[in-house]
């Protein structure tokens, strides 16, 4: 048995390491993809473009203007004479909020009057206009309690304090860095596509060449020619997601607080599901290009949208919810965030571990039986009236 | 064991198309035999079959005595199989396609199997060459190299010579010749008439059906009646002419001469040159030839 | 108008360095039926694409119907039919609905198409079968059709690329009688094809390798003029082994096994005779005879070709 399935192992080896494309697709383009959603995709709602119209120009409007600007959350942009020009400049300026300070603003503060002020946003961006009306609102708030209390002591009423405090502690990600939660989820993403789309490659090429009958008539079993086929890409797959691992660590500061050894396990369980996957397409397929789209479509979206890497899944309808039980990418986020993020150990997540495993033995099952079939080929060309060669 | 191949009552149905029907056929070792037939007739679909790539619909092949269908894989490690497409694979060199196949078959000592072949076949100063980087006629020879690595008893080609040029076409037929000192049993399939000749033994297949099986001699000499070639002033309407004649059994019209297949030479032939003459058709040269395959083909399936 | 439907003088293509095509010259008659036959690579392809307008030559000129390929390309184009190998007929679509869309494709008013339609039908024989899908039709039949679907436009020239390969002997006599009939009327029928039986159909043809003419004439010249060795055909026993003992003879020229014959090539007739006999004898083996066969034209290709690659070797190309 060996020596067969070392030849298909040995010659899978070989032609990828010919094939420059599909080289680089598989290591450096994950990489890529990494630097790339890494500094990008960031929730972290920060340096938001602000525009002031201080009609006041009074130092306690500079004062409420400095309270927005020494902020990480605001910055500066714009400069605004006239209320009356946000109307025809939102939308098409830099600026998506603006804070107009009318006249008579510090004196009605020094009068101890209500002094308002008014916030205006885009809301062509809802989430980031709520996140940039809420940093506002405390901005304001903050400094309202502020006047308040400075005011309250110069009346006499000694250092007062505040009858309720909040104390945070935030676990598994004190910082509350977004690419710490995003890392995990885009490592599934890009393995999930590298595993499915080369490994459903790897046997349409064979049938596109022909040399699929070739093999059909030697000894090869068809249990040797997938294991055989599919141990370079498990392989490849392995390193694909270590240099995503080193990228994230060096990059981006994300360290792996629990055990490695989890961690491989998680990745191989999954992996082996991905291989199950592919191999599944290659079956239905017979040209690489639909192979391909097949793969992208059943591995790019779900994993995007259904495995909880962005969206997540408990904000989604019922129904959708049902659906994510079938992607894989699911399982395996969990398992990622429970070794890297929390530290914990396998109890945490081993439903999940069993839920891969369930995944994998399907597809690779049912790929198994549809390669058993010699007859199919021709049985699908003839019916199509193709003439058989 | 005196037959390399055994067929009985071989038939395949895909659907209501009845590919091959009721294949009864034995191919003794150590010749070269010809299915020979147009596209669509059923070849393919019969060596497939030979091969183990297809399950037969009903009847039964053994091949060296052994059941295809109880003993597929003692029969597959004794067969070799070149299909109609060159599959190889481009971006392995020679070597590394030579031995990709070796270890499939789980070949123990193949190097010096290896250098036996591509000494054999003319491959060897190309053999880190990509597969993908050869000709057409020098892939057609690593195709035959890596079929025969394991050292077949049967050698199965699926119209191994189409789309080659007629050099290396003759390459290629030398090389099968030499093997055939080997004991080799080879079978192949063709549409071409003229291949089937070079074959010791030829079977006709037509509409999914075996015509007759025998030697090309055999088959020619049942052929009623002669082959006469003649040359003649125009020949386009010497061909209209003696088309309508009832002499001719049949008439075939070439760019420069016409073939004609008399019953009895001695009576039909100088009804015809007659006939030629009144139309002022004037004859330049005439032969007796040998028939061609073409001609018994014919003759068979009308 | 001359009698020349297609002259070429000096065609040459170069591509960068690499010269395709060096140098040809020949003309074909109207009404002829021309074969042009090389292997793939010898610069067939490259001179055909001239011909159809398709590509500009690097010097040289030719007129396929009086016009130039390289000063009106299109008026080329619009007077030629072309069929290709394997038929570049669409499968799924109807016989009727095939010749609809090569009609239109060659510029055919509806009314024009709807005249020519029962024409081609009828010459193809499928009257009756317009509604079939092309892919149900065999292949002899779709070989007529693809020839009807070329002529649609009633071209003086059509190209025929390796029309009869594999297509079944009658199919293919029928095919031929049809050709025939065409060029009765005045077309020229440039035929390309490396299956040398296919040339046997062809009044005059040329030989092209490594982008040179290298032969010419009807069937019977070529087989006449080319063939320096004269080839023997013997019955004997044990043809196999015969063979590798008499390939390592210095009188032996070629041989090679033909079905349960030997096919020996020799320098001269009356010797190769008596040297065979000699052999047999020697090592006894019975012959039951020896005789001198006609050389087929794939006999002529090869030892023209064998021979011309001697000659560049000699010449150190």
């Amino acid at each position: 048995m060996i020596g067969p399935l070392m030849a298909v192992v040995k010659k899978e080896f070989i032609q990828i390491s010919r094939d420059i494309r599909t080289l680089i697709f598989l290591l450096f383009i994950p990489g890529f993809l990494l630097l790339l959603y890494g500094f990008a995709l960031n929730f972290d709602v920060q340096h938001i473009p602000l525009a002031v119209c201080d009609q006041d120009r009074s130092v306690d409007s500079r004062e409420l203007v400095g309270a927005f600007t020494n902020t990480e959350y605001f910055d500066l942009v714009a400069r605004l004479d006239d209320p009356r020009e946000v109307d025809s400049l939102m939308g098409r300026e830099s600026f998506r909020i603006v804070l107009v300070i009318p006249r008579g603003f510090g004196n009605n503060l020094q009068a101890g009057r209500n002094a308002s002020v008014q916030i205006l946003l885009d809301g062509a961006n809802a989430q980031s206009a709520s996140t940039a009306a809420g940093y506002a609102s405390a901005i304001i708030e903050g400094r309202s309690l502020k006047l308040t209390m400075e005011s309250l002591s110069r009346a006499g009423a000694g250092k007062v304090a505040l009858p309720l405090r909040m104390e945070t502690r935030v676990w598994y990600n004190p910082e509350l860095k977004s690419v710490n939660f995003l890392i995990p989820g885009l490592m599934a993403f890009l393995l999930a596509i590298i595993v499915v789309v080369s490994t459903a490659f790897s046997i349409v090429r064979e049938k596109e060449r022909g040399t699929m009958e070739q093999l059909r008539v030697s000894p090869l079993k068809p249990i040797e020619l997938i294991v055989g086929k599919t141990v370079p890409y498990v392989f490849i797959s392995l390193v694909s997601s270590h240099i995503i691992l080193l990228l994230s660590r060096v990059l981006f500061g994300v360290t792996i607080k629990g055990d490695y050894g989890l961690l491989l396990l998680a990745m191989l369980v999954f992996l082996l599901g991905g291989l199950g996957q592919g191999l599944l397409i290659s079956t239905v397929t017979r040209t690489q290009q639909v192979a391909f789209q097949i793969a992208i479509l059943t591995t790019m979206l779900p994993t995007f949208i259904l495995s909880g890497f962005v969206f997540p899944v408990r904000n989604m309808p019922v129904v959708i919810q049902a659906v994510t039980y079938l992607v894989p990418a699911k399982y395996f986020l969990i398992a990622l965030r429970s070794v890297i993020l929390k530290g914990v150990g396998g109890r945490a997540f081993w439903p999940q571990i069993l839920f891969m495993l369930a995944f994998a033995a399907l597809t690779l099952g049912l790929s198994i039986i549809r390669l058993r079939r010699p007859d199919e080929e021709d049985r699908t060309r003839r019916r199509k009236g193709k003439n058989i060669p | 064991m005196s037959s390399a191949i055994e067929s009985v009552g071989l038939s395949k149905s895909f659907g209501d198309i009845r590919a091959v029907r009721d294949l009864t056929l034995e191919v003794p070792s150590g010749i070269m035999f010809a299915l020979v037939g147009p596209d669509g007739a059923g070849k393919t679909t019969t060596i497939r079959m030979f091969c183990g790539l297809l399950q037969p619909t009903s009847g039964s092949v053994k091949i060296q005595g052994r059941d295809l269908a109880v003993d597929r894989g003692r029969v597959l490690r004794d067969i070799g199989y070149l299909s109609q497409r060159f599959s190889l694979y481009g971006d392995l060199s020679v070597d590394e396609n030579i031995e990709f196949f070796a270890r499939l078959h789980k070949v123990a000592e193949f190097k010096k199997r290896r250098e036996e072949l591509l000494n054999f076949t003319r491959l060897e100063p190309f053999r880190h060459r990509l597969a993908e980087r050869l000709s057409g006629g020098m892939r057609q020879k690593l195709s035959l190299a890596c079929t025969l690595i394991h050292t077949p008893r049967v050698l199965f080609l699926d119209e191994p010579t189409t789309g080659v040029d007629p050099v290396s076409r003759r390459d290629f037929w030398k090389i099968l010749s030499n093997l055939l000192k080997t004991g080799i049993t080879i079978v192949m399939t063709t549409p071409y008439l003229d291949e089937a000749e070079r074959c010791s033994r030829v079977g006709l297949i037509h509409e999914g059906k075996l015509v007759v099986v025998d030697t090309p001699q055999a088959l020619k000499s049942r052929l009623h009646g002669a082959v006469i070639e003649l040359v003649c002033t125009e020949i386009r309407r010497a061909f209209a002419v003696l088309k309508a004649a009832p002499e001719a059994a049949e008439v075939q019209l070439f760019g420069d001469r016409l073939n004609l297949v008399v019953q009895d030479p001695e009576h039909d032939a100088p009804a015809l040159e007659a006939r030629l003459a009144r139309e002022g058709i004037e004859i330049l040269d005439k032969r007796i030839i040998r028939p061609s395959l073409e001609n018994v083909f014919i003759s068979l399936t009308q | 108008m001359s009698s020349n439907s297609i002259v070429v003088t000096a065609l040459t293509k170069a591509f960068g360095k690499f010269v395709a095509v060096e140098g040809i010259s020949f003309s074909c008659a109207r009404g002829e039926i021309f074969g042009f036959l090389g292997a793939n690579g010898a610069g067939k392809s490259t001179t055909i694409r001239m011909l159809c307008g398709l590509l500009a030559p690097t010097s040289g000129r030719a007129t396929v119907g009086g016009f130039d390929i390289e000063r009106e390309p299109e008026k080329v184009k619009a007077h030629i039919g072309y069929m290709s190998q394997k038929f570049s007929l669409y499968e799924d679509l109807t016989v009727e609905e095939n010749i609809s869309f090569f009609g239109g494709a060659y510029g055919l008013s509806r009314a024009a198409i709807h005249g020519r339609l029962p024409w081609v039908v009828e010459m193809a024989g499928l009257k009756g079968r317009e509604q079939s899908l092309t892919r149900t039709l065999s292949a002899g039949w779709k070989q007529r059709l693809a020839l009807g679907c070329a002529i649609l436009h009633e071209p003086e020239i059509v190209f025929l690329d390796e029309p009869t390969g594999g297509v079944d002997p009658v199919s293919r006599r029928n095919f031929w009688e049809l050709i025939n009939r065409l060029s009765e009327k005045g077309v020229t029928i440039f035929v390309t094809t490396h299956y040398l039986d296919e040339a046997e159909y062809c009044n005059d043809i040329r030989l092209i390798h490594a982008g040179r003419l290298v032969a010419g004439g009807s069937p019977r010249e070529l087989k006449r003029i080319y063939i320096k060795n004269p080839i023997l055909e013997v019955e004997c026993d044990t043809v196999v082994d015969a063979l590798e003992s008499l390939q390592k003879e210095p009188w032996v020229i070629e041989t090679s096994i033909f079905g349960t014959y030997l096919h020996v090539s020799v320098a001269d007739e009356a010797e190769g005779r008596a040297r065979l006999v000699r052999f047999f004898v020697a090592r006894d083996i019975a012959v039951r005879r020896i005789e001198r066969i006609m050389p087929s034209l794939e006999d002529v290709f090869i030892q023209r070709i064998e021979e011309e690659n001697r000659g560049r070797r000699e010449k150190g190309i």
